[in-house]
């Protein structure tokens, strides 16, 4: 496919995603190999660009199962790329450290950016330490047997980051005191059991911290939390974010929480993204039929709201991801093509462009492009 | 109000743990009109899954009811023999959607079959009959009838969650209590499951417990709102006073600590500290650890409930007289 028109890609993108792909084989039983059935696969991602600037918060919105998972772990090369590429602008720390270890990797653009996909496993370890993952799960995320100052202790071993134990004391202090659990000494020796569910989720965000990253794939990082906890994690993500200078991929199910934190927002349906651009544009402004019934569906503190009944205007559910309908693959929930007669045969057919709007602004989808 | 069919007096209950008691619903009193939706917030802990489970007499081992009353039409069903409540109220009168109860339906039968077994039960019907109504049941809560025949793993997360919608409203029963019932669905099925209730409970004149910790959902549904803090209802009233003019400092925060994707783009508020322990609360007003406004008299005395506006009823000492 190239590289779609509608990226631009700089010297200041520290991270991009060109027709990146990520397909899992079904396992297939006998009778389907007899049969020379062909080979099925769960599309989870299935051909998504974007890209993400230095200081940006970029959101990856979209209900379960559309692929914001697949695409965090693939980013930190957790997952075996189907296809496409991922770019990613190294530090200058890190290019030494491959020239010393006599490895060159592949850079796919003028701007220097290294192919993600393409670093071989034992050259993996560097580029961990600057690129981290918050998961989803604050409860099922750490080692209930060790304590907190042991779970923290772990990535600084690992990455021979602190040679003594009184520096990764030094370390594990700092970390602590930065995600405000103090004071730290408290903490050190409890076991995650012993924390709130916030406590928790800052004790994730401190490892993840804790090696100096540049880069933070965050994924759902308070969708576990009572909304009365969020606004703080939320805050806290923001304030460490200008302090340590991060750029964050921000992963959640929850469009209003990504208007509090990012600037650029991308829309996934069924391993696609159908929206883009910058936050408010989307959210005020939404083209894309899936985004608009997205939006819709979110509920707000009015009590006037219990009088109506929430007009969310999809049909039927997400269909699995294996069997992928064809053209535009939101069509068979699209009320827009029930509206608009003349797409009938095009929607189903062949699928829509990314297309830029408004500056800023980008869909997928026939009523935009040209036909 | 409308005839009263549910009266809650000094509900308490306690968990008798090896550390201590944990006093999960402490003192706990409202009403709930026929018809009417209830909404019941706060954070996780607070005592709201308890106080339900306390409601069908289901709280779990080392869980007790240990005082108050629950009168329901007209009837302490706390002081009915076990085997009375079981055939006259449980499911007929008060039935529950427990919380996660989507992802605990049995795999190896249909859920036609699930449903038939309640209704085999409870209703005496024959197999045939049985499995007609719960038929006629899916249909009521949006799913083809054809659903009968299904297992749970051929069903998405929003269809499970009608399907346990539709177990407990197999009964037709006055008070449905439904413990979070959304929480782990996507915002669009989330939404029109909320549309279902609403639907059911205008078609059927039920009266809905709707337990949460997002203040959004109750304000789709609920006529009338109770905020929950470590085991007590510290404000109650109309859904358009609490939301309008939301009077302990506790509700004002679980207000203004939700993203809103609508209104202007403000700093969010949230809730310093963290959840109290129900074995040891604080003394005075169980909040005043993490309250902004804690004054003198505030960890020393627990405040009474005062009424500030006609229905609206608060429990905090900026309101009371001493
Ligand atoms: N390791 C795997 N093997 C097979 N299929 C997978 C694997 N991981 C994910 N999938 C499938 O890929 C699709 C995308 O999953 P993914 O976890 O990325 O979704 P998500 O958007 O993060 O959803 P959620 O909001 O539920 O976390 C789903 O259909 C999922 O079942
Ligand atoms: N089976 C149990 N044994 C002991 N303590 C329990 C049990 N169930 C709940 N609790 C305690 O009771 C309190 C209230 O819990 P719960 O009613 O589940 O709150 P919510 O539904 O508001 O999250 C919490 O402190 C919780 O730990
Ligand atoms: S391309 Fe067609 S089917 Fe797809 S979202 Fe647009 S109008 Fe709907
Ligand atoms: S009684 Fe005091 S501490 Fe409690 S909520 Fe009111 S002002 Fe705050
Ligand atoms: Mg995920
Ligand atoms: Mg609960």
């Amino acid at each position: 496919m190239g590289q779609p028109g509608f990226m631009n890609i700089d010297s200041n993108t520290i991270l991009f995603a060109r027709d990146l792909k990520v397909w899992f084989p079904v396992r297939r039983g006998l009778t389907d190999i007899l049969a020379k059935r062909p080979p099925l696969y769960v599309r989870a991602v299935d051909g998504i660009s974007f890209d993400v600037k230095q200081g940006d918060v970029f959101a990856l919105v979209g209900e379960s199962g559309c692929g914001k998972t697949t695409t965090g772990k693939s980013v930190l090369m957790l997952y075996e790329i189907t296809g496409g590429q991922v770019g990613y602008k190294p530090s200058q720390e890190l290019m030494e450290t491959y020239s010393k270890l006599g490895f060159k990797p592949e850079v796919i653009t003028e701007f220097g950016h290294i192919n993600l996909a393409k670093i071989p496993r034992k050259y993996q370890r560097p580029l961990r330490k600057e690129i981290q993952m918050i998961w989803q799960d604050p409860y099922g995320s750490l080692n209930p047997r060790l304590t907190i100052f042991e779970i923290l202790e772990e990535p600084l071993i690992i990455h021979k980051y602190g040679f003594t134990r009184s520096d990764r004391y030094d370390m594990i202090y700092r970390a602590l005191e930065l995600v405000k659990l103090t004071p730290p000494e408290d903490f050190m020796n409890r076991y995650p059991h012993m924390l709130s569910g916030g406590q928790r989720q800052r004790v994730v965000i401190a490892r993840a911290l804790i090696l100096n990253p540049r880069f933070i794939v965050a994924d759902e990082p308070v969708s576990m939390l009572d909304v009365s906890i969020r606004a703080e994690i939320i805050e806290l993500l923001m304030e460490l974010k200008q302090k340590l200078n991060l750029t964050y991929l921000f992963i959640t199910h929850d469009i209003a929480i990504a208007r509090y934190i990012a600037n650029k927002i991308a829309i996934m349906y069924l391993g696609k993204i159908v929206e883009m651009g910058e936050t408010e544009k989307v959210i005020k402004n939404p083209l894309h039929p899936y985004t608009r019934a997205l939006i819709s569906a979110v509920p707000e503190p009015d009590p006037s709201n219990r009088l109506k009944m929430r007009e969310v205007p999809i049909k039927g559910e997400v269909p699995s991801a294996i069997h992928i309908p064809p053209g535009c693959r939101f069509h068979p929930r699209c009320v827009a093509l029930d509206e608009h007669s003349e797409l009938r045969g095009l929607c189903d057919k062949s699928e829509p462009p990314m297309v830029e709007v408004e500056p800023g602004h980008y869909v997928s989808c026939w009523l935009y492009a040209k036909r | 109000m409308s005839e009263v069919i549910l009266d809650v007096q000094g509900l308490k209950t306690y968990f008798y743990t090896s550390k201590g008691i944990v006093k999960a619903v402490d003192n706990v009193s409202f009403k709930v009109g026929r018809g009417e939706v209830l909404g019941i917030a706060g954070e996780s802990g607070s005592g709201k899954s308890t106080l339900g489970f306390s409601l069908i007499r289901l709280v779990p081992p080392p869980g007790r009811i240990v005082d108050g009353r629950v009168i329901f039409m007209g009837e302490d069903i706390l002081k009915m023999p076990e085997e009375e409540f079981r055939t006259k109220v449980r499911w007929k009168g008060i039935s529950m959607v427990f919380q996660g109860a989507m992802n605990a339906l049995n795999p190896v039968y249909t859920v036609g079959a699930q449903i038939a077994e309640v209704l085999m039960l409870h209703k005496g019907l024959s197999k045939k009959e049985a499995l007609e109504e719960a038929a006629n049941l899916l249909k009521m809560v949006g799913l083809d009838p054809r659903r009968v025949r299904s297992y749970p793993h051929e069903l998405s997360g929003g269809m499970k969650q009608r399907v346990v919608i539709a177990m407990a409203l197999a009964l037709r029963p006055s008070l449905v209590i439904a413990d979070e019932p959304t929480t782990a669905l996507d915002v669009v099925v989330q939404a029109q499951i909320m549309n279902l209730l609403k639907r059911l409970q205008r078609e059927l004149k039920m009266s809905i417990i709707l337990i949460t910790h997002d203040m959004s959902l109750i304000a789709e549904i609920a006529d009338k709102v109770a905020i929950m803090y470590a085991g007590k209802i510290v404000e109650i009233g109309s859904s358009d006073r609490v939301f309008n003019n939301p009077l302990h400092p506790y509700t004002r925060a679980l207000i203004n600590s939700i993203p809103s994707l609508r209104k202007e783009l403000k700093k969010l508020e949230f809730i310093p500290g963290v959840p109290p322990d129900l074995i040891q609360p604080p003394p005075g007003c169980r909040f005043h650890p993490r309250c902004k406004y804690a004054f003198e008299p505030c960890n020393k005395e627990e405040p009474p409930m005062v009424e500030v506006e006609p229905g609206h009823y608060v429990s905090c000492w900026l309101y009371a007289k001493r």
